[in-house]
């Protein structure tokens, strides 16, 4: 069986595999079963869709600060969990790994099957829910959803800088970073000439403006030069984020991959993809994630390799591992036995993901080998 | 079981002094901070490298003997009681840091490393280790991520797991794997964070990498005296229905304030509860918030209210509420530590339902608590010396967890399942869940040799052939299902 819920993610719920599995469409199973704000927390059914969700929230002035990406293009909160999906927030409090604090789930054996719990403090039993982030539907099929949550800050400011290379802007990095300054995110990306970096401030209104300023003066020590520092408030400042949740930046047909790293490796990175043919890329959660657009060779012509071919190529020679999200997924080489095999379509990329550890989890859970491998 | 094959096996990797077998040299290994429980272990030995470590428990494997990774012995559940004829892995030698990246804001660990030693360590690159166990000054790094500890400081940043980045693991058969990794972000199912808080079953951590944050400019702290726990719940509501996130809201009522005075000398007023508020970040946004947060406690009636003005001052508060648990040992010749979860809407219901209970029993009760997030600790104090004490202090604390389940909470917040705890497990947790636990262990350990006993029933009889049953077992205490 393959899960499929809003269908933001095409790499993974749309995947030929096996000939014979089943979809399972979830995207009916939505609605929001308990929400309590006082408690900082809501159970809601895994087809929800995350815009539906972060619009009751902000009713009460709450938020998911893990800023979960694609909602504005479909995604349900099960899909996020399940391709273990945040944003640039992700930054500030953690990532949806520690905002989901319960789930049930239908095993291999088709039992319904309840993890963690529904308090925001909990450390009985084994943590299911984390295991679920990121599984891939390999484990099990996602039904249920306990998040905690968090008071919106009443407001935010962005502070964008331009910088002429990349190795002043990763000196502004690490200042900033390293600063006893509460960043929300911290997000950069090569602009038509240089690299741009923004960085999200939130809180009271009253004293924001006086902590950007802080930022900014943070921001441009961080540097040799002077560099070009642009102050956003209000709508516009949404706006940029809004970009970056959505993945508006990403260029009309390509594909998309995410590539967890860290900022040390990021030169490495920058230059293999200089001699590929690489799109367009952003950077999030201060240097540890790469959000990159490949261009989606559907049909290529005989001789020619698939995209997503060479990228994995070039992740290993990297010692790193992505996960395709939207485009067309590379087919071929197993990643492991009895998983993936030859011919078969893979939205993961790089660095094998398999382990004992994982292969014995997945035989407890779906001893069978009822949901598609990874 | 005969353990001695292992034993000679054992005896050719360590040197004497670190193959521990005489009954004295085994005493102190026989309990942890739940002294309740004792059990002496075949064998305890001090490895110093994570080579030693492997090939023990290749060869507890090979054996088929069971064995107990521990650490400073700080468990309050339990958590690293020795099996009977089993082995005991002492880790306190593996306490080096192994890298501090201050670019990266990392750290990576080996399991003994004493949880502040990371945050001294970091300190110089303006860096702390932000999970603050009670214990911090003693309690080891592999011992959190195996209890998944807590803090108070758990509201606004969580607990163990959500600073593990990654980890080097052995399995319990001695297969060794990497799971995570530097980043904070990761591709497949989050392993390093199904790893912490699986108490031992699946194995030892031999490395561990850890997140760390900027230490935070500057901390507002306010001491808040109350007529009644009623009136500081009340208050908690309102911080939280307010938007503010304090990094810390704890209560502590009149027998806990008392203790901490005992012990601590801590300077509290004496009032029926105390609340302490926490604030912590950038100083100009601290400080706004904190003209926020006086003005809401302000309209809450304390009846005292005192704000900590220097670093001394914090401390002192801190001191105060963090001797709490060893404090209360003045008060009574013994204590258990009680630790459970109550969505935080139901901790004015919890607390009069104890409050009850204490009265019904004529057992008395301190209660310290982490408001924030709901989680309690009530303190029961007994005589074990009057006969039948312990029993009757074990039955309200069962009946105090039945409670946390019933207002729709958890058995354990900080603390963990353990030894302590396992007949409750299956109160939280149905038939279907508890198999699929015991299905994943048994995948994992199919021998269950780690840890055997903690967090899940054990459903063989191995374990029965020791030579008789602990007195405790005998009264009823102990179980091995």
């Amino acid at each position: 069986m393959r899960v499929r819920g809003g269908g933001s993610k095409p790499a993974l719920s749309l995947r030929s595999c096996q000939d014979n599995a089943e979809t399972l469409d979830l995207s009916g199973l939505k609605g929001v079963i308990d929400y309590q704000p006082d408690e900082y927390t809501f159970t809601a059914r895994a087809g929800t869709r995350v815009a539906d969700m972060a619009a009751l929230l902000a009713e009460e002035g709450q938020y998911l600060p893990f800023d979960p990406p694609l909602a504005e293009r479909g995604a349900t909160l099960g899909g996020t969990v399940a391709a273990g999906l945040s944003g640039a927030g992700r930054y500030r409090y953690g990532g949806i790994r520690d905002f989901l604090i319960g789930i049930r789930f239908v095993d291999g054996r088709g039992q319904e099957i309840r993890g963690g719990g529904t308090v925001v403090k909990n450390a009985a039993g084994f943590d299911f829910p984390k295991l679920f982030v990121g599984s891939l539907g390999r484990l099990g099929i996602l039904t249920e959803l306990t998040f905690k949550v968090f008071p919106q800050p009443a407001a935010f400011a962005t502070v964008a800088a331009e910088f002429d290379g990349l190795s002043d802007l990763l000196g502004a990095l690490n200042a900033v970073t390293r600063s006893a300054i509460d960043l929300h995110a911290v997000d950069f990306a090569p602009a038509k000439e240089g690299w741009t970096l923004w960085v999200r401030i939130g809180g009271l209104p009253t004293v924001l403006q006086e902590r950007a300023q802080a930022l900014q003066s943070v921001v441009s020590t961080g540097v040799g030069r002077t560099s070009r520092l642009s102050l956003y408030r209000e709508q516009e400042e949404g706006n940029l984020w809004k970009t970056a949740r959505s993945m508006r930046w990403l260029t009309e047909g390509a594909g998309l991959v995410r590539i967890p790293l860290t900022p040390q490796r990021i030169p490495a990175v920058e230059e293999a993809l200089s001699g590929a043919n690489a799109t367009t890329r952003r950077y999030s959660v201060g240097g540890n994630l790469l959000w990159l657009g490949w261009p989606d060779v559907s049909a290529p012509e005989e001789g020619e390799r698939e995209a997503p071919q060479d990228l994995h190529c070039l992740l290993l020679d990297l010692d790193l591992q992505g996960i395709q999200l939207i485009g067309r997924a590379r087919r071929g080489i197993a990643q492991g036995k009895g998983d993936y095999g030859e011919g078969e379509e893979s939205p993961l990329l790089g660095r094998q993901l398999q382990n004992a550890f994982l292969r014995r989890i997945a035989a407890a859970l779906d001893p069978e080998g009822r949901f598609e491998p990874w | 079981m005969n353990v001695h094959p292992l034993i000679e096996a054992l005896s050719r990797i360590y040197e004497t002094d670190r193959l521990l077998t005489r009954p004295a040299q085994l005493m102190a290994y026989e309990s942890d901070a739940l002294t309740a429980f004792q059990q002496r272990p075949a064998a305890v030995v001090i490895p110093q490298d994570r080579a030693e470590v492997i090939e023990t428990v290749r060869l507890c494997h090979e054996h088929n003997v069971p064995f107990v990774a521990r650490g400073s012995g700080t468990s309050l559940s339990g958590g690293s009681l020795p099996i009977a004829e089993g082995i005991v892995i002492a880790l306190n030698r593996l306490d080096r840091i192994l890298r501090l990246d201050a670019e990266e804001r990392i750290a990576v660990v080996e399991p003994g490393v004493i949880n502040l030693k990371v945050s001294e360590a970091a300190k110089p690159y303006g860096l702390y280790y932000a999970p603050d166990p009670s214990s911090q000054s003693i309690c080891t790094i592999g011992g959190n991520v195996a209890f998944n500890s807590g803090g108070a400081h758990c509201l606004k940043y969580g607990m163990t797991s959500n600073h593990v980045l990654g980890m080097t693991v052995a399995l319990p058969d001695g297969e060794v794997v990497e799971l995570g990794g530097e980043s904070l972000e990761g591709v497949g199912p989050d392993l390093p964070g199904f790893f912490v808080g699986s108490e031992g079953l699946f194995g030892v951590a031999l490395e561990i990498t850890l997140r760390l944050l900027p230490i935070p400019q500057t901390y507002r702290t306010v001491l808040a005296a109350y007529d009644t726990l009623h009136a500081a719940g009340d208050a908690v509501t309102a911080v939280v229905a307010s938007g503010l996130l304090p990094g810390a809201i704890e209560i502590m009522d009149a027998l806990a304030i008392k203790a901490a005075e005992v012990g601590a000398k801590a300077g509290y007023p004496t009032a029926p509860a105390l609340l302490i508020v926490e604030l912590e970040g950038e100083e100009s946004a601290v400080e706004a918030e904190f003209a926020q947060l006086m003005q809401l406690i302000e309209e809450t009636a304390p009846v005292e209210v005192r704000m900590a003005q220097t670093a001394d001052e914090r401390a002192r508060i801190w001191k105060g509420r963090k001797a709490a648990f060893s404090a209360v040992g003045r008060l009574a010749p013994d204590y258990i530590v009680q630790d459970g979860v109550v969505p935080r809407s139901r901790l004015g219901d919890a607390l009069a339902e104890i409050d009850r209970l204490s009265a019904g029993y004529g057992i008395e009760v301190a209660n310290v608590f982490h408001a924030g997030d709901g989680n309690l600790h009530p303190l029961i104090l007994f005589d074990g010396r009057e006969e039948g004490a312990l029993e009757r202090a074990e039955e309200l604390a069962g009946e105090i967890l039945e409670l946390c389940v019933e207002l729709g909470g958890s058995i354990t917040g900080e603390h963990g399942v353990g030894m302590e705890k396992r007949a409750f497990l299956p109160k939280m947790y149905g038939p279907l869940e508890m198999q699929a636990m015991e299905d994943v262990r048994r995948s994992v350990d199919s021998r269950s040799l780690s840890n055997r006993g903690k967090m899940l029933p054990v459903g063989e009889a191995e374990s029965l052939t020791h030579a008789g049953p602990h007195p405790l077992e005998k009264a009823g205490v102990i179980f091995r299902e």
